[in-house]
């Protein structure tokens, strides 16, 4: 089987490297940078144990890589949906499949509209993801798979925009995504997502005195695991020496 | 060599005739000792009784028995893309007590196995605090430190049984948890080192894999329970666990525990993490979808029999399970043997601690009847374990995680047992 992000992970060091030594991307919508640390001596009150010692300002934006749905955390950068298409075919074709389709088991990233009330709802981007920050902190950290954090801020642009295009949420190739336009995007599944509610939806759970005896008059077996074979043959399990 | 089966006497023949015994699968195999011909095992001396076995130089770091090395975790190929972004099962059903081995704790990575130096890990805390800071994992171990088991489980615990029973083995069904103690640090210490702001409401929990595996966490839970673990089961993290470091958050979808935690970030708003918004989000029957559904419900399945271990013997028997809720103590257990017809409260054994594995048993007589087999948790906050119908019922089949459903095992007169569903 091959795996091409697999092949770059070599390259992929260099790239790392690269990021970590130069130099280091401004980050306008953070929140503001930490104030000078005080001296030593002069340890604030909350420090209980006075263990660890200050983050650079350097350090935090090495690693500072999250994004969230208010545009916190983006860093400058652009690119289109046509440049994005460019880097998608290279760098993630090979498992998402050239339009977002998936191969075999990789994740689908674009279609499944309407799916998700279906018996096989398909979960993508333009179908369930609520926010697109998702979508960018996500292939920011851990794509491509085997070569994470080895995009700039300019191709995971052009990549993010080329998603939007293939879930038909952006019609226009020429559609150039930025952090000062990136908020303005909606995914349109955004609002069917509630926060856990099961204390009160399934209140019914609770506070029931079970019966113990007589229950029930018959039981039939409705479904059986054996019909499906799908187990792992234990014969087949991988050995151990 | 004498057959045992030969020599058993009449009587015992009769009794299995009268029990109408179909298959050969339970047979009266099971053990050398029947009486009528001397075991040999006992009548002669074995080489283990008279040669030197091996010396203290032979197992530095001491494994388990060769006699056991069909105990181990177990993967579903089918079931992802990739071994490195994937998950495997505890073997449950040959496992007793609370505690789950180090090496049998089940796992899911999303970028494989980071390999870490703990001289090379750092942790960071930055975002809405008075003093940004790295600490290293020496600084780590200098903070008072606490003990706690508890369980963890993955959010898609018997995930594939939502349409219907899918896997034959608890190990498939169940085995996506585990229960050891950790040792470490209240996450409250390292918060308050670094002085929390006012406006602070959420965490973001950071893994230093090849994922970048990032949570948001309310800040009240990260003030509670929340432990920075560097060990488990007394010794350092397993790789594959999260070494040098990881978060522990007690009773919360597995998820959560982000290993090799190297960032905690503080904010006012949760970060909408794809794994908190594309995965572990519930899909209900209308469509919509519940997001941080972080607690694990209460929860329990008999691991032994089940399919991975039928029955073998009539007569007397030890049906043995589990039972854990992420909201506190399990108070009772009840167990059917009958599909739900009756049911008795099982004996539970061993510690009943807050957030943990909590062991149960049921000892009773085979006379070689059909069996359908049942537990029902119920917790410390009253909530009693529903049935997979129950659940449907307000949640649709699409939800993929937090499955907590009733299990039912079919166990055949020959003591062969598999996965059913009954109404």
């Amino acid at each position: 089987m091959s795996r091409s992000p697999k092949l770059a992970l070599l390259a992929g060091f260099a790239a790392l490297a690269v990021v970590a030594a130069g130099p280091l991307i401004a980050q306008p919508q953070k929140q503001a940078q930490p104030k000078p640390v005080p001296h030593a001596a002069s340890q604030p009150a909350h420090a209980k144990l006075n263990l660890g010692r200050p983050a650079l300002p350097e350090e935090i934006k090495a690693w500072d890589i999250d994004v969230r749905p208010d545009g916190m955390g983006l860093p400058p950068g652009k690119g289109t949906v046509k440049q994005g298409d460019e880097i998608f075919q290279t760098q993630c074709a090979s498992c998402h499949g050239e339009f977002g389709q998936g191969n075999g088991r990789w994740p689908v990233l674009a279609g499944g509209q309407g799916s998700l009330t279906s018996d096989r709802p398909e979960k993508t981007i333009g179908s369930f993801w609520p926010d697109l920050s998702t979508v960018y902190d996500y292939i920011r950290r851990a794509m491509p798979y085997g070569n994470a954090q080895s995009l700039s801020p300019d191709e995971i642009y052009g990549l993010t925009a080329y998603l939007l295009y293939l879930n038909d949420i952006v019609k226009d190739e020429e559609f150039e995504l930025s952090d000062k336009n990136f908020t303005s995007v909606k995914l349109p599944n955004a609002s069917t997502f509630y926060d856990d509610d099961r204390e009160t939806t399934e209140k019914a759970f609770w506070g029931k005195e079970p019966c113990m005896k007589d229950c029930k008059a018959e039981v039939k077996i409705t479904g059986r695991a054996a019909v499906l074979d799908v187990t792992p043959d234990s014969k087949t399990a991988p050995k151990v020496d | 060599m004498t057959s045992p089966r030969n020599r058993e006497s009449l009587s015992r023949r009769r009794f299995l005739g009268a029990a109408g015994m179909a298959g050969a699968g339970l047979a009266a195999s099971a053990s050398g000792a029947r009486a009528g011909a001397p075991d040999p095992l006992i009548t002669e001396v074995q080489d283990w009784n008279r040669y030197l076995g091996e010396g203290v130089d032979k197992r530095p770091y001491g494994m388990p028995s060769r006699h056991e090395k069909h105990v181990m975790r177990r993967d579903v190929s089918w079931l992802t893309a990739s071994p490195e972004s994937s998950v495997n099962f505890t073997p449950l059903h040959e496992l007793d007590g609370i505690i789950t081995p180090s090496g049998l704790c089940f796992e899911r990575h999303h970028g494989g196995i980071a390999d870490i130096e703990p001289a090379n890990h750092r942790l960071m805390i930055h975002g809405l605090v008075e003093k940004p800071l790295v600490f290293t994992m020496e600084d780590i171990r200098r903070m008072p430190r606490q003990n706690r088991v508890y369980f963890l489980e993955c959010a898609a615990n018997s995930g594939m049984e939502w349409r219907g029973a899918q896997l034959n083995g608890c190990q498939f069904t169940h085995g996506m948890v585990h229960n050891v103690m950790y040792t470490g640090v209240p996450l409250k210490a390292l918060l308050e080192e670094a002085g929390v702001k006012p406006t602070a409401k959420w965490l973001m929990l950071e893994g230093a894999d090849s994922s970048g595996m990032n949570r948001s966490l309310p800040l009240e839970k990260a003030l509670g329970d929340v432990l920075i673990a560097f060990a488990m089961n007394g010794e350092a993290l397993r790789p594959e666990q999260g070494y040098p470091l990881r978060a522990v958050i007690p009773g919360w979808e597995g998820n959560l525990w982000v290993k090799w935690l190297r960032r905690i970030e503080v904010g006012d708003k949760p970060w909408m993490a794809r794994e908190e918004t594309s995965k572990y989000t519930d899909l209900l029957a209308d469509g919509r979808s519940r997001r941080f559904t972080f607690i694990m419900d209460a929860k329990s399945v008999v691991t032994n029999p089940s399919p991975q271990a039928p029955l073998k013997h009539k007569g007397r028997n030890v049906l043995s399970g589990l039972a854990w809720s992420g909201r506190g103590t399990i108070k009772r257990v009840d167990v059917t043997l009958d599909g739900g017809k009756n049911w008795q409260s099982a004996r539970i054994d061993g510690p009943v601690l807050d957030k943990s594995l909590t062991r149960f048993y049921v000892d009773f007589d085979w006379a070689g009847q059909e069996l359908l087999i049942q537990s029902r948790a119920m917790d410390s906050t009253g909530y009693v374990q529903p049935t997979k119908d129950e659940l449907r019922k307000v949640r649709g089949v699409n939800s993929i995680y937090h499955n907590n459903g009733i299990q039912t095992w079919l166990v055949r007169a020959n003591g062969e047992t598999e996965n059913v569903e009954i109404a």
